[in-house]
């Protein structure tokens, strides 16, 4: 009667994990990875150091919408190379993640930098880099200097649209010739009238396939001056020359465009002209802490999902994770996963009180990227042949995450800013 | 003009992990360390009350659930969802690992009628335990008629008209207010608790009450004597012919 009692319990468990999923049984990865058992931040809202009780509720909902809404899809639009930004974008609007620091006046939520780290961890559940890295883009990277220093105008125009999902939106900063080096950008915007006339490209645009506008950084004279103006793709003249074909992130469509003769109203330009550099740097602190908070959840899963597999899978007898080899070099990649965690709660704790905290920022960022590609392919070695299939997490996290030592600020701009900090730097 | 009902609904929080192990003292599962939440078809319960609600036909709806201190976490979730207010009945301890279903419903009977409510929605049954008796033992305490495996609830003047899932295909019924409705699968699909609302949740009220209050005997008249894993699926054999199979079911004893 009791053995009975068990058996009825895992049947009708397994009843109702297939109906909801909707998608029939999956590989073994797919099972193994839902509803894990979270294996470091505590559960519970009282001990947390920068998380309460709402910031886990948010977790949670968003968690459900992933499991609904995005994973059941994530091969087929990594196949197809694009994900429907439109619907996905919508989806998040409508639940109110898409718009967690931004004014109430336009539809977001004003709440503080923890509530936009809670849904960059929470993201990290997406099984592909290339989803959370669109999501990040449309609320971390396009919009904020939008949110601080726009026109109320402009603000209800683009600002208000993009929280609520209903415009997709892109970056235009990287080009051809001037990644790193931002300052040497060559997109020049010419006042001509009450109009600026743009001419030049940009490269590496995120989204830049489905967005309805663009954030963009042009040279507004010959000097060093930079200006932020925002413009909608429905101008004419503004070419999406070519989706780029990457090693990773296939499911985030990325554009090189060009702008010839495009004419811009001057109310689009954001804030002060000149001073678009500079709102540029201000953000920057937010989205490193973004993407850093992003990578730590997906190396959890990463890790996890290896130890389920090693654990299962025999060689020599033996599990693969029983040989010491295994399971020490997994210790010493959770450590260090716990210490950039450690050091993300402290930088955004720091954040959140109105310090400036570009040093310990820039550092997560240029940790979490060595960290993923370490823990990529350690794990991926130990997946041994099944590792380098295209039918496992593993395969996709060591292509998607390598972007990240690269992206939104390389590893070696992260250690010029750490030496100017450090005051190692030579002088002039 | 449709009635003004008030609802209650009941909450279960179960743990969803996909790994049961059984206690190494063989009296029941380890649920230390497993992720609770709340049970699906509870989910579904609140989203159907919510739905009554904004369509009017209910005044209030109520989220209740029994349990640790942890299970006010699912009754926040109701609130994120559109329920109004939530009671939390709290029971830990060796009292929450005897509760079982009969507890539950004389709690929620009592409840019931110190809200003076008009409705009660539970999920058919919790995925941990899949007992499926809660909902119909609570109406039999209130004497009220009782809705169960509900895939469509309708309210007309003060009867409710339901759609029951049963072996046989589809059963519709026309049932009297008060009552007990229990939710299946198929009655919604769970709206996602938006950031809105879970920020506002924070402002709702949930109250906190023992089941003494309530003047709820909770003695179990069930013990468990033994909780065991299923046994190992083993290996099975290939025959060549019929004559082979019969051979070798009679070896094992079998024929």
């Amino acid at each position: 009667m009791r053995a009975l009692r068990l058996n009825v319990l895992v049947r009708s468990r397994h009843f109702y994990k297939l109906t909801s999923l909707g998608g029939g049984v999956r590989s073994l990865t797919e099972k193994v990875s839902s509803k894990q058992v979270k294996s470091s931040a505590p559960e519970t809202a009282a001990d947390h150091l920068i998380y309460t009780q709402e910031h886990f509720a948010l977790k949670e909902s968003l968690r459900k919408l992933i499991d609904q809404e995005i994973n059941p899809y994530v091969d087929q639009w990594e196949a197809e190379g694009k994900f429907p930004a439109h619907k996905i974008f919508k989806i998040l609007g409508n639940a109110g993640f898409l718009g967690v620091n931004k004014p109430v006046e336009y539809g977001g939520l004003g709440l503080d930098f923890s509530f936009s780290v809670a849904v960059a961890e929470e993201l990290g559940n997406i099984r592909c880099g290339g989803i959370p890295m669109a999501i990040g883009v449309q609320t971390d990277m396009t919009t904020p200097a939008l949110a601080r220093f726009g026109s109320d105008e402009l603000k209800r125009e683009f600002l208000l649209p993009s929280i609520s999902g209903d415009k997709v939106a892109c970056l235009g900063v990287s080009e051809v010739g001037a990644g790193s080096d931002v300052s040497s950008i060559k997109t020049k915007a010419v006042r001509k009238g009450d109009e600026y006339v743009i001419n030049g490209g940009k490269m590496w645009t995120t989204n830049g396939t489905q967005a309805d506008w663009m954030c963009l950084l042009a040279n507004t004279s010959d000097g060093h001056f930079l200006q932020k103006s925002t413009i909608c793709d429905s101008f004419p003249r503004v070419h999406i020359a070519r989706k780029i074909d990457k090693l990773g992130m296939w499911s985030s469509d990325t554009a090189e465009v060009f702008f010839d003769d495009v004419h811009v109203p001057c109310k689009n330009v954001i804030g002060q002209e000149g001073m678009g550099f500079t709102y540029q740097m201000l953000q920057f602190q937010e989205e490193r802490l973004w993407a850093v908070a992003n990578i730590l959840t997906t190396t959890d899963n990463v890790i996890q999902e290896t130890i389920q597999y090693t654990r299962q899978r025999k060689i020599f007898k033996q599990p693969v994770l029983h040989h010491q080899a295994v399971h020490f070099r997994l210790a010493e990649l959770q450590t260090e996963v716990e210490l950039l965690r450690s050091l993300l709660y402290r930088a955004t704790a720091l954040y959140i009180k109105g310090n400036d905290v570009t040093k310990l920022a820039s550092m997560a960022k240029l940790k979490g990227g060595r960290l993923a590609r370490e823990v990529g392919d350690s794990c991926l070695q130990y997946w041994g042949g099944m590792g380098y299939t295209s039918d496992v997490l593993v395969s996709r996290f060591y292509r998607d995450s390598r972007l990240m030592s690269i992206g939104a600020g390389a590893d070696e701009v992260m250690l010029g800013i750490i030496c100017k900090y450090m005051d190692t730097l030579p002088g002039k | 003009k449709c009635p003004r009902v008030s609802p209650v609904v009941t909450l279960c929080y179960c743990f969803v992990s996909p790994q049961i192990r059984v206690k190494p003292d063989n009296t029941g599962v380890v649920t230390d360390g497993v992720k609770h939440s709340m049970n699906p078809f509870c989910e579904i319960a609140v989203e159907e009350a919510v739905k009554l609600k904004e369509k009017k036909l209910i005044k209030e709806v109520v989220a209740v659930s029994c349990g640790p201190q942890q299970s006010q976490e699912t009754i926040r979730t109701a609130l994120a969802m559109g329920a109004d207010r939530g009671i939390h009945v709290d029971v830990s301890g060796k009292d929450y690992e005897n509760l079982g279903p009969l507890q539950v419903s004389k709690i929620l009977a009592a409840l019931a009628k110190q809200e003076d409510a008009q409705l009660i929605l539970l999920g058919k049954q919790a995925i941990d335990d899949d007992c499926n008796q809660t909902g119909q033992m609570t109406a039999a305490l209130l004497d009220w008629p009782q809705g169960t495996f509900a895939s469509e609830v309708s309210l007309e003047g003060d009867k409710i008209n339901l759609v029951r899932e049963i072996d046989g295909g589809l059963e519709h019924i026309k049932i009297n207010t008060p009552a007990v409705i229990t939710a299946d699968l198929r009655l919604n699909t769970p709206r996602y608790a938006t950031l809105p609302n879970i920020m506002k949740a924070k402002k709702k009220k949930i109250a906190t009450v023992k089941p003494a209050d309530l003047g709820v005997d909770l003695t179990s008249r069930l013990e468990v004597l033994k909780v065991e894993e299923p046994p190992q699926r083993e290996a099975g054999m290939k025959v060549e012919t019929v004559e082979d199979l019969v051979v070798k079911l009679k070896e094992a004893g079998r024929v």
